[in-house]
């Protein structure tokens, strides 16, 4: 339980989306890995690979060609080895049914791509802290769910 | 059937503790609040035997004395939040510098260098999810909740609820309720 490194994953085709991501969690005060990849099929191919550190927590983009973020999610969560893995879905669709149906499928974070830098530091922060809070305290993770 | 449970943290993890210490038959006091002074040794266990043993119930030697501290200070804040009576007479500070025997100050900045969180988070953090278990149980009403958890008002209690996990409390309640139809957990 020492403040290690958090190992972070993010999906996401857009390439500006990916560098943004990344200019925002460097600038956090937590020690962070990031992986990148460009879509769900990289990711869960990487996942699945034996013997590789898992992440703690995943960014997962819903729109990607090849395989979407709610295929990945689905495959995660039914997945013994990989289903503790928190996932963030990250996503510019502000539907109700997009968001519920993602909760229900047993994401743990819905975060509205924001627009501003700022917010997107912010939101990022929120969510390792919480994660890590879940990772170190006797709180329920099956009840770990964060709009932002 | 399905029945539901609620877990006492503090005499669960005792009895684990004890049970797994006198099989080895270490000679030890309980300190309470994740502190155990251990007497003797058998010559044929040794302290990274113990370490394994425990292990497997999620129990963890912590090595680094802050890491020690803070997680008394999350253990203390459990058991008192836990505690509808002793809640509704200590502030958690009052609580917290008494029984770890510290000054508030001094632990508050331990909990934050430490988590990158305050201990007041941890509190509202540790308060929410009992609201969260105890919606899902559906045994009691959120004016009922709010008055155990020493909310002024259900609509504290609610708004406290949405800035946390960004959803209102009926939200947080159908999801997990869908989730369990289709038996997905996380």
């Amino acid at each position: 339980m020492a403040l290690h490194t958090l190992n972070v994953a993010l999906a996401d085709d857009d390439e500006d989306d990916r560098l943004l991501f990344k200019d925002a969690i460097d600038e956090l005060k937590i020690h962070t890995k990031l992986s990148l990849f460009i879509n769900g099929k990289e990711l869960m191919d990487y996942l699945t690979l034996p013997n590789i550190i898992l992440p703690e927590v995943i960014f997962l983009d819903l729109n990607m060609p090849v395989k979407n973020g709610m295929q990945c999610l689905k495959e995660i969560k039914e997945n013994d080895k990989l289903k503790a893995i928190s996932v963030a879905i990250y996503s510019t669709s502000s539907s109700e049914v997009d968001i519920e149906e993602t909760f229900i499928c047993g994401a743990n974070v819905y975060i509205n791509k924001p627009n501003k830098f700022s917010d997107l530091k912010a939101a990022i922060d929120k969510v390792l802290q919480l994660n890590w809070q879940y990772h170190t305290s006797t709180l329920n993770r099956d009840n770990f769910l964060l709009r932002i | 059937m399905r029945i539901n449970l609620k877990f006492d943290f503090n005499i669960l993890s005792k009895k684990v503790l004890s049970q797994q210490l006198d099989a080895l038959g270490v000679n030890y006091t309980i300190h309470g609040l994740g502190e155990v002074q251990i007497n003797t040794l058998p010559h044929t266990v040794s302290l990274e035997i113990i370490e394994k043993e425990l292990a497997s119930y999620g129990i963890e030697i912590i090595s680094n004395q802050q890491m020690a501290l803070v997680q008394r200070i999350k253990d203390a804040i459990t058991m008192l939040i836990n505690d509808e009576d002793n809640y509704k007479k200590y502030n958690i500070s009052t609580y917290l510098a008494e029984q770890l025997d510290y000054s508030y100050p001094y632990l508050s900045n331990i909990f934050s260098e430490t988590t990158f969180t305050s201990i007041e988070n941890f509190v509202i953090l540790k308060k929410i999810d009992i609201v969260k278990s105890t919606i899902i149980e559906n045994s009691l009403t959120l004016t009922e909740i709010a008055f155990k958890l020493n909310y002024s008002s259900v609509a504290h209690l609610s708004a406290q609820f949405k800035k946390t996990t960004g959803l209102t409390p009926s939200a947080f309640q159908k999801i997990i309720k869908k989730r369990k139809e289709r038996k997905i957990m996380s």
